[in-house]
């Protein structure tokens, strides 16, 4: 690892954010099953979804959960190169290095010793890690897919019909906007920095760079709350939030939560 | 430190979110009733900045990196209040946008980080801190020592989390049906990474922002006030709320009903000379045999003074029960009065003390 690859490192996860949100707002916007349905049965089915499988004691009813999510994804119109680049080998590297050793150090029935070591896979360290991948895999496939097939307006709108309180909606919301606003001025200032970097920075000059481009930004953050503040002081905010609510249930939503409901439900009792 | 959906039970995120909901309402209460409608876009724009600063890729001693959360500088600039708040939006935004960390976590994730991190941060930077000067040496430390406290204490309640598991959600044969590794190896799994690198990355960008702030925004480390006209995040909770902590505190005496047994040391001279009483003591005294007869003075002493309402029951009292909750609002009134008495002195004390 070169020494300037700190920055190199902090741009791309600011480049991976931007290529996130750019994918969600184009999957959100495009024709497909989940697009169809009210973004309230979206985010409610699919949670219904994700602790239905957290409930499940049964590999065998998480997997079928899982099939059902690709299901769901292919006819929501999503790539599954993109849930497999963006959940599938994460969390399979993720989970799996944290599932590996409990197939040894799990106390239980020995199914197979490695050859010319002591190291014995019990049948239930098999199983704990196997389920223990399995679900995260589901459960992030799940919500990966609500994310891609809505749009962040939606989210919020369906958070509010929940009885979110209306402050949190609204930060919720403000944050949204301003995180890009920030990563964006933060990538400035990186990029400038590293034009004008010749040489290799020491460690404790590293250090120093990097805290004094995050002073830089909570500066300017702490700035922008005020140019904020007195933009929605201008456009007549007295504190009190108001949220332009236009969701209504149709029949197709209504089927659409009972399916939710029904699957999950029937997950959980099969699963137990 | 992230916990994704899958590694907590159900119960467990439960429990969580319950803890983390009276955590937000808590600290959502304070911000609707002492502060300006000016706090939303603060901390929004905060979390925001929270949110940035877990993207920075901060160089740690070693040739190493790390990620920090930003949790103390929010406790220091908005205090702890505001900071629960912020850090909870960018984990919320994080779990529901970008699809990082789980949403049956979320509640675990923002207890830990935000709700815990928050207020270690800020009880550590104040303690270490002291009466210094904004502009001293010793603020850029308390932050450092702060900021590594805040995440290794948010790392130890992971660990416990995920190290309980096993022991609570297992299947008829032993099968672990969670995160599968007991507390003695989550622990130190856990601990290690943070003990080292990710709390080292705290509290360098921590310093460094203070040290930073100190030089170029000091006004921003005497908190939001200074800079927004904002009154301070942190200050007295309503008395009224306080009268119905207490009054449910009254109400919920009778628990002490439920527990079994006598609290070890807590013994009357009577329980000596009973056999029942004496193989309870014995075995909750780690089966050392208890003293053949009453201890001589504590006989001499039990005699001294009989107290009103022995057990928490006035002997006019049929109900257990009622007992409690009469023995509490009595506690609680002969408290109120002391309390009344003492500022009484203390104000004729002032009074005559004060120049006029």
């Amino acid at each position: 690892m070169s020494q300037d690859s700190f920055i190199e490192t902090t741009m791309r996860a600011f480049t991976r954010a931007f290529s996130k949100a750019l994918i969600s707002e184009r999957g959100a916007n495009q024709p497909g099953l989940l697009q169809f349905l009210d973004p309230r049965v979206r985010v409610v089915g699919v949670l219904f979804l994700v602790v239905s499988v957290i409930l499940c004691r049964k590999i065998s009813v998480v997997a079928a959960v899982m099939a059902l999510a690709v299901v769901i994804a292919v006819a929501s119109r999503l790539s599954l190169w993109l849930l497999a680049t963006r959940v599938w080998f994460v969390v399979l590297g993720f989970a799996g290095f944290i599932a590996l050793p409990a197939l040894f150090v799990t106390p239980g029935s020995p199914i197979f010793t490695v050859p010319g070591t002591h190291l014995a896979v019990s049948a239930q360290g098999l199983r704990t890690s196997a389920l223990l991948i399995l679900r995260v895999e589901t459960a992030a496939t799940l919500t990966t897919i609500l994310v891609l097939c809505t749009s962040w307006t939606h989210i919020l709108k369906a958070l509010r019909s929940l009885h979110l309180p209306v402050e949190i909606v609204t930060m919720l919301a403000m944050t949204h906007r301003y995180v890009f606003l920030l990563i964006e001025t933060a990538s400035q200032m990186f990029e400038s920095r590293q034009s004008r970097m010749v040489g290799q920075l020491a460690g404790p000059d590293r250090r120093r760079l990097m805290a004094r481009t995050a002073g830089v930004l909570l500066s300017k953050s702490v700035e922008l709350s005020h140019e904020v503040y007195l933009a929605m002081l201008s456009r007549g905010f007295d504190g009190e939030v108001h949220i332009l609510s236009v969701l209504r249930l149709r029949v197709r939503d209504y089927l659409g939560m009972a399916a939710f409901l029904s699957v999950s439900c029937l997950a959980v009792w099969i699963g137990r | 430190m992230h916990i994704p959906d899958g590694y907590l039970s159900p119960s467990t995120c439960a429990t969580l979110y319950a803890l983390a909901a009276s955590g937000w309402y808590s600290a959502l209460g304070r911000v609707r009733r002492m502060l300006a409608s000016r706090t939303i876009p603060l901390i929004s724009v905060f979390a925001a900045f929270s949110f940035v600063v877990m993207m920075f890729n901060i160089p740690l001693p070693g040739g190493t990196t790390g990620h920090a959360i930003g949790v103390t500088v929010a406790a220091i600039v908005l205090g702890p209040s505001g900071s629960i708040l912020a850090v909870s939006i960018a984990l919320g935004i994080q779990a529901l946008f970008f699809g990082d960390g789980g949403i049956t976590t979320l509640g675990a994730n923002c207890f830990n980080m935000a709700i815990i991190g928050s207020v270690v941060a800020d009880a550590v930077y104040r303690l270490t801190a002291g009466h210094s000067e904004v502009h001293s040496r010793r603020r850029v430390w308390a932050a450092a020592i702060a900021g590594y406290a805040s995440i290794n204490a948010a790392a130890l309640l992971t660990a416990f989390e995920f190290g309980i598991q096993p022991t609570l959600f297992h299947d008829a044969s032993g099968t672990p049906l969670y995160a599968p590794y007991p507390l003695h190896i989550a622990i130190p799994a856990m601990m290690i990474g943070h003990l080292t690198f990710a709390g080292l990355a705290e509290a360098v960008i921590s310093a460094g922002l203070v040290s930073y702030l100190q030089r170029s925004d000091i006004g921003l480390l005497h908190g939001v006030r200074a800079t927004t006209g904002v009154p301070a995040l942190e200050s007295a909770s309503s008395p009224l709320r306080l009268w119905w902590v207490i009054g449910i505190l009254m109400l919920c005496t009778p628990l002490g009903v439920l527990a079994t047994g006598t609290a070890w040391g807590e013994w009357s001279a009577a329980d000596f000379a009973n056999p029942e009483k004496r193989a309870k003591i014995e075995a909750s005294s780690g089966q050392h045999a208890a003293p053949s007869s009453v201890p001589a003075r504590l006989q001499k002493l039990s005699a001294i003074w009989t107290a009103p309402f022995p057990g928490y029951a006035p002997r006019f009292v049929k109900s257990t029960t009622f007992g409690y909750a009469l023995s509490a609002m009595f506690g609680v009134g002969l408290l109120i009065m002391a309390g009344l008495v003492l500022s009484r002195f203390t104000k004729k004390a002032r009074a005559s003390e004060s120049p006029s």
